[in-house]
C-alpha cells in the first residue's frame, strides 16, 4: 500500500535506531498513548531493538479495553433482546462482561453483526424495518465522527429503527488523569496520530506545559514510531518540553473541522468510567440532547445492571502504565487470551494480550508467563 | 470413562480453560480451526467416544489392511458465500478432502459425497456447485463412488452443507505424519499464502471491499507425488486451512514437540493480499489458503524437494520460510523484518477484522 | 485505536445528499465516506478510519520525510560523532562524550 508499506523499511529503520542509540545518555520512561502503537511496538519487536535506557510504558488508548463494564453488560442486555439487530465492530465481540460475551449472546440466538464501518449499520437498519437497529459505538476521537455522521444521517433520513449505543473517550483527559497520579513515571508522551488526525494538536500544549513533558505526535508504522521516539529522546535529552508533530503526511494543527463542527454537534462532553482506571471528569462523549432519540441508552431502559469485575484483573494498573503485563500474577496462567480476566488481555491492542501474543517466549525463559 | 447414561459433561474436570467455562453453547470459535476447535476435540468429542476413538489426530487416518496401506479422510463443508472468486463449495468439498489425503502421502482414489440441503434452494444453484464438484474430482483424479442427500427445514440450514469422505493409498517406504518434524528441518511452503481467505471475505456481508484476489482452491495430490517421487524422505506435509499457517505449524511443533524459527521476509505474501489484511486489521498467516502446503523436510534435502515442486505449476511459488529448532519446543517464534521476534500464537478462534 | 490506512480516490459519487467514494488501496477498492475532505478530488490520497476519510495525506510530506530518513546519519559517517551531529540539528552545544 502506498505511503504506508514504506515505513516498515528495515534499512531506514536501522538508521533511526541508531540515532536514537547515540543520543540516549540516560533512562528515560515514554508512554505511548494508543493501542495501535503498543501493538506495533511488540509486533515488530521495537520495544527489544530499542536501547535499554528507553523504556516504553504502554498507557491507556485501546478503547475496547476501557470502555466501562457496565456498557458492555448493556450491550450484552441489548443484543440479547429477540427484535434487535446488534451491530459491532469486530473487536467487541470477545470483551468479557460480568457474566458474558456477545459471541455468547451471538450462540445463545442473538442476532449479533460485525460490521466494518457503522454506516453498514444504517444500511442494516434501512433493510430490516421491522426490527431495532443498534450499534455500539466505542472509541476514542478517531472514531467519533464516523459514529456522528451516521446518528446525524439516521436523524436526517428520518432512519427511526436505528440507535446508537455510545462510549466514547477522548485522550488528553486520560493523559492528565495518569500524569496525576502519584505513581506516575511518565517522561513524555508519544501521542496518538490518527486521534490527532481528527482532533489537531491544540489540546496539548497545556498538558506539556502542566507536566512538563515532551508530546510528539506519532504514526503507527515502525519509522513513524521510531521517529517519534528519537524526536522525544531528543527533547528529553536537551530539557524541553514541547508538542512536536512526527506524523505530518496524516497531522495538521488545526486537524479536521469540518469533523470537529459535526463533534460539536453530535456529542456533548461528559464524564467518562474508564474500565480499569476510574471515573475521569470530562473524559467522554455522550449524545447531545437533539439527538437523544437517537441514544439507545434511552431506548431500550436496561436497568437491574450489576457489574462484576474479576478481583485477579489488574488490568487498570497495566492500563496507567503502572505495572507490566507480566507483573500480573494472573498472566498467561488464569488469564491468558483464551480466557480473558479483562480487556487488556482480550484485544488485540491491549497491551497484556500484545505481551502474550508477542513476547512469552523471553517471558517464559525469565520465569514470568505459565 | 463416562458412565453410560451421563449426558451432561463434567465441566470441572476439564484442565483447559475455555473461554467462559461456565459456557452451554458451541460457539463460533469453535469452527475456527485453532484452539478452541482442538480443544472440543480433546475434551468434548475424543473422551465421550471412549475406547471406540484413535488418539491420532492428523487430516487423515492411515491404517493396514491386508498389508496395503489405506489413508481415509472426512471434511464438511459450511463455506459461505457458497459462489466466490475463484471457487465454489464444491470445488472446496473435493479438493479439501484430496488435500487432506495428499498431507498423508496418499493418493487418493474414491470419494463419498453427502449433501444437506436448505429447503427452497434454488436446484440451479445445486447444480452448478455439484457440476464444480464434479469438475473437481476429475481434475483430481478421483472417483464419485457413493453419497447422500437430506434436506432440513428452511431457515434451519445455510443453503448447502456438504460432507466428502475419500480413501487413498499409501505407497510402502512413505512416512508423513505430523510428528516426524526434526531439528534442522526446513519448512516449505508451497506459494502466495492468504489468497482463499481474503477471497472469501472479500463478499461477505458488512465486509465487501473490491479485489481481484481469485481462491486458490486447488488439489494438491499431482504436487505431493511429484515430491515423494524425488525419492526425499519427507517428514511432514500439511494444508494451511483454517486458521492459516499460524494453527498449521503450532498444531506441528506441538505434535512433534520441536520449534519453528520463521522469518517473516520470506513468507510469500501477495501485494493484494498484504493490502485487505492491512485494511482489515488481519494478520496474513493467520488467514486460511485451499490450495497451498506445508512441508518439512531434512535440511539436505531442501534443494531437491523445491526443484520438484517449483516444477509443478500449483506449487511454482514454493520457497522456504523457516527451520525447526531444539529451542522454544511447541511454540512458533518469527524474526520480524526489523530484526526483533515475536511468538506466532495458535489463533483462538475466528480471526475479525478490527478498528484498533 | 485506530487503524486507518491511505488509499487513492478513485471515483465519487453523492448519494442520499452524502459525498461517498471508492478508495483504492493499493489494488483494494472499498467505500468510503468523503464528507469530512470537503473539496476532495479524483487522485488524492486519504486516510481512512472505518469507512471514513478522516484526513486528507499530504504527499509531499510522505515524501519529504521519507528522504530526511534516507539522509540520517549520511554526514556523521564522514564527521563521525552521531550524538554531536544529532545535538547539533536540535540547536543544542554537543557534549563530550564520555568514553
Amino acid at each position: 500500500m502506498k505511503y504506508l508499506d514504506e515505513f516498515s523499511d528495515p534499512e531506514l529503520a536501522g538508521k533511526l535506531l541508531d540515532q536514537i542509540r547515540a543520543l540516549a545518555t540516560r533512562r528515560w520512561a515514554i508512554m505511548e498513548v494508543c493501542g495501535g502503537q503498543t501493538h506495533s511496538i511488540i509486533r515488530h519487536g521495537i520495544d527489544q531493538l530499542l536501547p535499554e535506557q528507553i523504556e516504553m510504558i504502554h498507557g491507556p488508548g485501546c478503547p475496547v479495553c476501557v470502555t466501562p463494564l457496565e456498557i458492555i453488560d448493556k450491550a450484552l442486555e441489548i443484543a440479547a433482546k429477540p427484535d434487535v439487530i446488534f451491530c459491532s465492530f469486530g473487536d467487541m465481540l470477545r470483551v468479557p462482561g460480568s457474566s458474558s460475551d456477545l459471541f455468547r449472546i451471538k450462540s445463545a440466538g442473538g442476532d449479533v453483526r460485525v460490521v466494518y464501518s457503522p454506516l453498514d449499520a444504517l444500511t442494516i437498519a434501512k433493510e430490516n424495518p421491522d426490527r431495532q437497529v443498534v450499534f455500539f459505538g466505542i472509541g476514542f476521537e478517531t472514531t467519533a465522527p464516523a459514529n456522528a455522521m451516521t446518528v446525524y444521517q439516521a436523524n436526517r433520513l428520518g432512519i427511526k429503527n436505528f440507535s446508537l449505543l455510545v462510549s466514547h473517550v477522548l485522550v488528553p483527559p486520560a493523559m492528565a488523569a495518569i500524569m496525576d497520579s502519584p505513581e506516575c513515571r511518565v517522561q513524555a508522551f508519544l501521542a496518538a496520530g490518527h486521534v490527532c488526525s481528527v482532533m489537531g494538536t491544540s489540546e496539548y500544549p497545556i498538558l506539556a506545559e502542566k507536566y512538563r513533558v515532551p508530546i510528539v505526535v506519532t504514526g503507527f508504522e515502525p519509522l513513524d514510531l521510531l521517529e517519534g521516539i528519537r524526536k522525544t529522546v531528543l527533547q528529553l535529552e536537551s530539557g524541553r518540553h514541547e508538542v512536536e508533530n512526527a506524523y505530518a503526511r496524516a497531522v495538521t494543527a488545526q486537524g479536521n473541522t469540518a469533523a470537529k463542527a459535526m463533534l460539536e454537534d453530535v456529542f456533548a462532553v461528559s464524564d467518562r468510567t474508564w474500565r480499569g482506571i476510574g471515573s475521569i471528569p470530562d473524559s467522554g462523549w455522550q449524545l447531545a440532547p437533539k439527538y437523544a432519540y437517537f441514544d439507545a441508552e434511552e431506548r431500550f431502559s436496561v436497568t437491574d445492571i450489576h457489574t462484576d469485575e474479576s478481583s485477579v484483573c489488574r488490568s487498570g494498573e497495566v492500563l496507567q502504565g503502572l505495572i507490566k503485563p507480566h507483573e500480573c500474577s494472573a498472566f498467561g496462567k488464569e488469564c491468558t487470551p483464551r480466557n480473558p480476566l479483562g480487556a487488556t488481555m482480550v484485544s488485540s491492542e491491549g497491551a497484556c494480550a500484545a505481551y502474550y501474543l508477542y513476547r512469552r517466549l523471553e517471558l517464559q525463559e525469565a520465569g514470568h508467563a505459565g | 470413562m463416562p458412565a453410560e447414561e451421563t449426558a451432561v459433561v463434567d465441566l470441572s474436570a476439564w484442565v483447559c480453560p475455555l473461554p467462559l467455562r461456565d459456557s452451554p453453547n458451541i460457539v463460533m470459535g469453535h469452527g475456527g480451526g485453532g484452539a478452541m476447535s482442538a480443544e472440543l476435540i480433546e475434551h468434548l468429542f475424543l473422551p465421550s467416544f471412549g475406547s471406540a476413538a484413535d488418539a491420532e489426530l492428523g487430516d487423515s487416518a492411515v491404517f493396514d489392511i491386508g498389508g496395503v496401506r489405506l489413508a481415509f479422510s472426512t471434511d464438511s463443508y459450511v463455506v459461505k458465500p457458497m459462489v466466490f472468486p475463484g471457487g465454489t463449495i464444491g470445488d472446496l468439498a473435493v479438493n479439501g478432502t484430496v488435500n487432506d489425503l495428499a498431507m498423508a502421502g496418499a493418493q487418493p482414489l474414491v470419494m463419498s459425497t453427502a449433501f444437506i440441503l436448505e429447503e427452497g434452494t434454488a436446484l440451479t444453484d445445486i447444480a452448478g456447485i455439484a457440476k464444480a464438484l464434479g469438475r473437481a474430482a476429475h481434475v483430481a483424479g478421483v472417483r464419485l463412488v457413493t453419497g447422500d442427500t437430506k434436506v432440513v427445514d428452511a431457515g434451519h440450514g445455510d443453503g448447502v452443507f456438504i460432507n466428502t469422505a475419500g480413501i487413498g493409498i499409501v505407497a510402502d517406504g512413505v512416512d508423513i505424519n505430523p510428528t516426524r518434524a526434526q531439528v534442522g528441518d526446513v519448512v516449505i511452503v508451497s506459494g502466495d499464502i492468504g489468497v482463499h481467505g481474503v477471497a472469501v471475505m472479500s463478499c461477505r456481508e458488512g465486509l465487501e471491499f473490491g479485489t481481484e484476489v481469485c481462491s486458490d482452491c486447488a488439489s494438491l495430490n499431482g504436487v505431493v507425488a511429484d515430491m515423494i517421487a524425488t525419492g526425499v524422505d519427507i517428514h511432514v506435509l500439511r494444508d494451511p486451512t483454517r486458521g492459516g499457517v499460524a494453527a498449521t505449524l503450532n498444531e506441528i511443533a506441538q505434535a512433534s514437540n520441536i520449534g519453528v524459527a520463521l522469518v517473516e521476509r520470506d513468507l510469500p505474501i501477495p501485494a493484494d493480499v498484504r493490502d485487505a489484511c492491512g485494511l482489515l486489521g488481519l494478520d496474513p498467516l493467520y488467514v486460511a489458503n485451499e490450495g497451498k502446503l506445508i512441508a518439512f523436510v531434512p535440511r539436505e534435502d531442501s534443494d531437491r524437494i523445491l526443484e520438484a515442486m517449483r516444477g509443478n505449476p500449483l506449487s511454482a511459488g514454493a520457497a522456504v520460510i523457516g527451520e525447526c529448532v531444539a529451542e522454544h519446543r511447541g511454540m512458533v517464534v518469527a524474526r520480524t523484518a526489523l530484526g526483533g521476534n515475536r511468538v506466532v500464537d495458535l489463533p483462538a478462534g475466528e480471526q475479525l477484522p478490527r478498528i484498533c | 485505536m485506530c487503524l486507518a490506512v491511505p488509499g487513492r480516490i478513485e471515483s465519487l459519487e453523492e448519494r442520499d445528499g452524502t459525498t461517498m467514494s471508492v478508495v483504492n488501496f493499493g489494488g483494494v477498492r472499498k467505500e468510503v465516506c468523503l464528507e469530512y475532505i470537503p473539496g476532495a478530488r479524483v487522485g488524492e490520497y486519504v486516510v481512512v478510519h472505518v469507512g471514513f476519510a478522516i484526513q486528507r495525506l499530504d504527499e509531499e510530506s510522505a515524501r519529504s520525510t521519507l528522504a530526511e530518513f534516507e539522509h540520517l546519519g549520511v554526514l556523521e559517517e564522514e564527521f563521525g560523532d552521531g550524538f554531536a551531529r544529532a545535538a547539533r540539528a536540535a540547536g543544542i552545544e554537543p557534549k563530550e562524550t564520555e568514553s
